[in-house]
């Protein structure tokens, strides 16, 4: 009701009330009075009627004139207060209750003021502490998630649903080795935050550990653990010790897991070299006796006096066939050592100039002399104990300045031969053989302190030999270590492990409540879905009429979260011209995609890449076509459920004219980087994915079924590609 | 009566020394290259006395022993086996699938000769 009605309505009401007052008293007055008086006084106001209702009118202006001044204010204050003490309520931030009116009301609303300013203080507070211990939290996984990513040992941590929660970097290079495409999907297929550790381990085999663990922990072991050991799918042996991840909220006397954590070693290198001893063992026991065996009994024989001629030489033909035959399996036996089954010391894989360098300054810093490194093969790779290594330079070094006075000294590195030569090259002086004999064999002593080792005992360690050399013409001498070298895939890993100079987020711990991989996939909400978002460059737009994939980039986003170290990006062999006027679109030229795989390789690495996942693509009918089409030719079908930014952009942004992804990342602020190759396309996808996501939770789309229903409603939906 | 023994071995040197051997004992020997030959040889000759090599193709010393325990007609037959594994376990496994006695290579031929004699001594 607006005011004007109300104060028409109360004035009416107040004109009432005085005609009915003015016409009560009028009544009991004429009531009191005799008849003839009663006439009298009917005469005597009959011609004033007039004053009496200019009087009422009159009257009646009064009233409304106070309801308008002071009653309707009055009124209209409490409800306005409500008004804004109700907004204040509601939202945070909205401006104080207004105190206007008489001081009753004046305080009221500055009590109502006072107890909002304390409500949002105590918001504040909250919220800082909220801030200030999730910080924190984040800081203590930060932590551990560097410390991880330092370790040389694999460490994959996984929730009960064995979805992987946290991988370090060693992990993923060892995954890389199990990865049965692993140039094209770099094992980003088996190893990734939320993905199934099932895809690499025997479920059963998982779940038997688990159980021993359990029973273990009920047992009130201290720390339960367990081993297995499991060959791959690609044929490697996996050594893979399991501890559990307690459930942090578990009630007391109750043993509770929430994850575990696996560490593992590829022991199919150790286990094939275990194996060759072993046959090296059976060869030279078991193949040994049955040799002297022969032997012991031919030479009983030729002992017997009465032996026939033509016996004797056979007897003497089984001895010396079976004299060579051992000599052949000793010789075999000393060659299979030398290559490398000798050393038992733990040997650690090393950059030779890194060891060069730091020998360097080992050495400068004791002699004081500078030992500047020269000709070093900068990819040699050395399988090295680089401690005991060094002191044995240093040593040598030491003893050439103090008692043959060198005064220039220098480090070198070449690999020769399957097998590393440091030589440590002096000018000047050479010695006698004793000396360096001597020097070779005495403890090493540096100043007062001793070592036990001596310069022998270290290149034993190493399976390695050293000697001392005169060069007469360079008027030089020099220690020439042998050493063994990394063998090649040592060398890849560390030199992977080496180059990665950021740490990257391998870890979601939020998974370890996702308990909810039950539910089935349409219900479950958007924001705790792995998705795949992908992109593909194209010879062109009409698929069905020969134009094909040139190339794929995908970027996978778990729990909310964009995973930039998990992508797939991959050039392909159309398998036909690349039209000149789309390669200004992608950038693309025929001579990038020559000796690139075909489709038909490709698209099974993506395809493991994208398992378990919803697809995710801008306009994505444009590329699913193109994925449908390889299907009879690859046997690979796209099961999974496919989401379309497009259309969610609509359904989020309906009134927006463009839908363009340009548009889009526009709109939302997005920095765009390296746009038109697929990779670059999928990344933004996926920023505006994960901007979409709140915008159509406040539309009440929350899952993924609503999600697919409200694209579906869009008017873009029913545009045919 | 000449006693009758059967070598079974895959080792041609060992195999020429030790019947000679055992044929200047005067022993009828006959000779066999494999499990499988062994007992075949086994059943054709009846023999009292088997020299038994554990380590044979086809079938393994371990495979024959068995092989002959479980038939009824060969009860009366002595198994010697003669073996170049040295390990316990090995002698362990010999005796309970039925060998008589078990000699590790290499062996004196002097003890062996006595060995065999001992044993066929004890059935007679």
């Amino acid at each position: 009701m607006t005011a004007e009605r109300r104060l028409l309505l109360m004035t009416g009401l107040a004109a009432l009330a005085l005609a009915a007052w003015l016409g009560l008293t009028a009544a009991l007055v004429m009531l009191t009075l005799e008849p003839a008086d009663r006439s009298l006084v009917q005469q005597l106001l009959a011609p004033r009627w007039a004053l009496a209702l200019m009087s009422w009118v009159f009257a009646v202006m009064v009233v409304a004139g106070l309801i308008r001044r002071h009653l309707m204010p009055a009124m209209a204050t409490p409800a306005r207060i409500a008004d804004q003490a109700r907004a204040l309520v509601s939202t945070e931030g909205a401006p104080p209750v207004a105190a206007s009116g008489p001081k009753a009301i004046r305080d009221l609303a500055q009590a109502i003021n006072e107890l909002a300013g304390q409500r949002d203080e105590l918001r504040r507070n909250m919220a800082e502490r909220v801030q200030e211990a999730s910080r924190s939290i984040q800081q203590e996984r930060n932590r551990l998630a560097a410390l991880m990513s330092e370790l040389t040992q694999s460490v994959v941590v996984c929730n009960l649903d064995g979805r992987i929660v946290l991988y370090n970097n060693r992990a993923r290079l060892q995954f890389r080795a199990l990865s049965q495409s692993p140039t094209l999907a770099d094992g980003a297929e088996l190893i990734g935050i939320g993905r199934s550790i099932y895809g690499v381990f025997d479920r059963q085999l998982v779940a038997h550990a688990l159980e021993s663990i359990h029973l273990r922990m009920a047992r009130g072991a201290g720390n339960p653990s367990a081993q297995f050991v499991t060959t791959t799918r690609s044929g490697q042996l996996l050594r893979a010790q399991m501890a559990p991840v307690r459930a942090s909220d578990a009630a007391a006397g109750e043993p509770a897991l929430s994850g575990f954590v696996l560490m593992l070693d590829n022991v199919t290198r150790s286990f094939q070299e275990e194996h060759q001893r072993d046959q090296l063992m059976h060869g030279l026991t078991e193949r040994s006796r049955s040799s002297l065996a022969s032997m012991q009994t031919a030479v009983d024989m030729l002992a017997l006096p009465d032996l026939e001629p033509d016996m004797r030489e056979r007897f003497l033909g089984i001895v010396g066939d079976e004299v060579s035959a051992m000599s052949r399996r000793i010789a075999d036996l000393a060659h299979t050592t030398t290559q490398g089954l000798k050393t038992r010391w733990p040997l650690e894989e090393m950059l030779g100039s890194d060891l060069l360098l730091a020998a360097q300054r080992r050495i400068e810093a004791v002699t004081g002399r500078s030992a500047p490194t020269a000709e070093v093969d900068a990819s040699v790779w050395l399988h090295v104990d680089s401690y005991s290594l060094i002191q044995a330079l240093t040593y040598l070094s030491a003893r050439l300045v103090e008692e043959i006075e060198v005064r220039f000294l220098r480090l070198r590195l070449q690999s020769v031969e399957g097998r590393a030569r440091l030589d440590l090259v002096w000018e000047g002086h050479a010695m006698s053989t004793e000396t360096v004999m001597s020097w070779e064999t005495d403890p090493m002593r540096f100043g007062s302190e001793s070592t036990p080792l001596s310069v022998r005992d270290v290149v034993d360690r190493h399976g390695g030999e050293m000697w001392f050399e005169r060069e007469r013409l360079r008027h030089e001498a020099f220690f020439r270590f042998l050493l063994p070298l990394a063998n090649a895939s040592e060398q890849l890993e560390a030199a992977q492990i080496m180059g990665n100079e950021s740490r990257p987020e391998y870890y979601d711990f939020d998974l370890f409540q996702g308990a909810e991989t039950d539910s089935d996939l349409d219900d479950r909400p958007l924001s705790l879905l792995s998705f795949t978002v992908f992109d593909t460059e194209t010879t062109g737009l009409n698929p069905s009429q020969g134009d094909e994939i040139i190339q794929i980039g995908a970027i996978r986003v778990v729990n909310g979260r964009l995973l930039r170290q998990e992508a797939f990006e991959q050039l392909v062999d159309p398998g036909r011209d690349i039209p000149a006027e789309s390669i200004p679109i992608h950038g693309i030229t025929p001579d990038m995609v020559q000796g690139k795989p075909p489709i038909g390789e490709v698209l099974p690495a993506f395809h493991a890449f994208a398992q378990d996942t919803v697809l995710v693509a801008h306009n994505a009918a444009f590329d699913m076509k193109f994925l449908q089409l390889k299907e009879a030719s690859t046997g690979l079908s796209f099961h999974q459920p496919v989401l379309d930014t497009l259309l969610l952009s609509a359904v989020a942004h309906p009134n927006q004219e463009s839908h363009r992804l340009e548009a889009i990342a526009g709109r939302f602020n997005i920095t765009v980087l390296g746009r038109h190759t697929a990779l670059g396309d999928a990344i933004v996808t996926a920023e505006v994915l994960l901007r979409l996501i709140p915008l159509l939770q406040e539309k009440g789309i929350h899952t993924l079924r609503e999600a697919r229903e409200a694209a579906q409603k869009t008017y873009y939906a029913r545009l045919k590609y | 009566m000449t006693r009758k023994l059967l070598i079974a071995d895959d080792e041609p040197n060992i195999l020429i020394s030790l019947e000679y051997l055992l044929k200047r004992e005067g022993y009828q020997v006959t000779v066999a290259r494999d499990g499988q030959e062994a007992l075949d040889a086994v059943g054709r000759e009846c023999p009292d006395l088997l020299l038994l090599d554990v380590m044979m193709p086809r079938k393994n010393g371990f495979e024959v022993c068995q092989a002959l325990r479980a038939d009824e007609r060969f009860a009366a037959l002595k198994i010697l086996m003669l073996t170049a594994k040295g390990r316990d376990t090995d002698v362990a496994k010999g005796q309970a699938l039925g060998a008589d006695a078990y000699m590790t290579k290499p062996f004196a031929t002097r003890e062996l000769v006595q060995k065999i004699a001992d044993m066929l001594e004890g059935n007679a």
